[in-house]
């Protein structure tokens, strides 16, 4: 029973935080190019079309979800299990998200850096 | 990619890294928070290992945010991640932990996925979703390479 708890934590940590990263994503190529914003138009333009962005505070919510869900978990199972799980999770599924969701073209070099990378904090974390 | 784009994304790192390290260090001087004890959460932001880890932190938050405006996600994740070597080069050899075989073995195929990823064009989804703002990609040398590849 503890298991299914546990991994049910690593669902929804993963979950919430590929959601937030995919809607802050979304949130900032809507704000626009953050160099060019600022040298043309100053930095209280940027920090003004971000604030005006219902993506951005999505996303803030869902990433704020991820850190509570993570909590939770962390007093289910393992640190050695859960933080090493969500976060190559996490990478594999904001891959997913990326492709699906913001149609960024993933070719396999991509694939084979986010699976790299995904075992490579497994080995880490664990 | 212009150079000053790879210092934002070494920014991403660096800060995330060093915040990370640094609010793990403050939270052991200070001990466990929890829930029943609201005071305990008040005395950790109080230490100032703690509080400079935040204020790393919502560097890094700002830094990633700027690199999500100009690349795709599926790049800027990868590119990123060396801060996970960064905080583990940081364990070893500021906060004297051990290193492990496997995290050795992590710490290779983290670099090598950001060095394949990192060399490849930034931006890859051209369709725009506010037709409100400029185009994210102006300067002449990435717009050049994304359309290259």
């Amino acid at each position: 029973m503890k298991h299914v708890y546990t991994w049910t934590g690593i669902l929804l940590v993963t979950l919430a935080s590929v959601v937030g990263d995919v809607l802050i994503a979304r949130a900032m190529k809507q704000v626009g190019d953050v160099h060019h914003l600022w040298r043309s138009a100053g930095v209280w333009t940027v920090v003004g079309r971000v604030l005006k962005n219902r993506l951005f505070f999505l996303g803030l919510f869902a990433m704020a979800a991820a850190f509570f869900s993570l909590l939770f978990a962390l007093s289910w199972g393992d640190v050695s299990l859960v933080v090493p799980a969500t976060s190559s999770l996490s990478f594999i599924g904001t891959t997913f998200a990326a492709k699906l969701f913001l149609h960024e073209k993933v070719d396999h070099r991509r694939w084979i850096a986010a699976l790299l990378v995904a075992s490579g904090v497994a080995l880490l974390a664990g | 990619m212009t150079f000053r784009k790879y210092l934002v994304l070494a920014g991403v790192t660096i800060f995330g890294a060093c915040g990370d390290s640094l609010l793990s260090y403050g939270m052991r001087q200070t001990g466990n928070v929890s829930l029943h004890h609201l005071g305990s959460v008040v005395t950790a932001v109080l230490n100032p290992w703690v509080a400079l880890g935040i204020v790393l932190l919502l560097c890094f938050f700002a830094s990633w945010m700027t690199a999500l405006s100009w690349a795709d996600l599926t790049y800027a994740l990868p590119a990123t991640s060396l801060g996970y070597v960064v905080l583990a080069l940081i364990a070893r050899f500021a906060l004297h932990e051990r290193v492990s075989p496997w995290r050795w073995l992590g710490i290779v195929l983290i670099s090598s996925g950001v060095s394949l990823v990192a060399g490849g064009p930034a931006l890859t989804s051209h369709k725009r979703h506010d037709h409100t703002v400029e185009p994210a990609e102006s300067d002449p040398v990435s717009s050049a390479r994304s359309a290259a590849s």
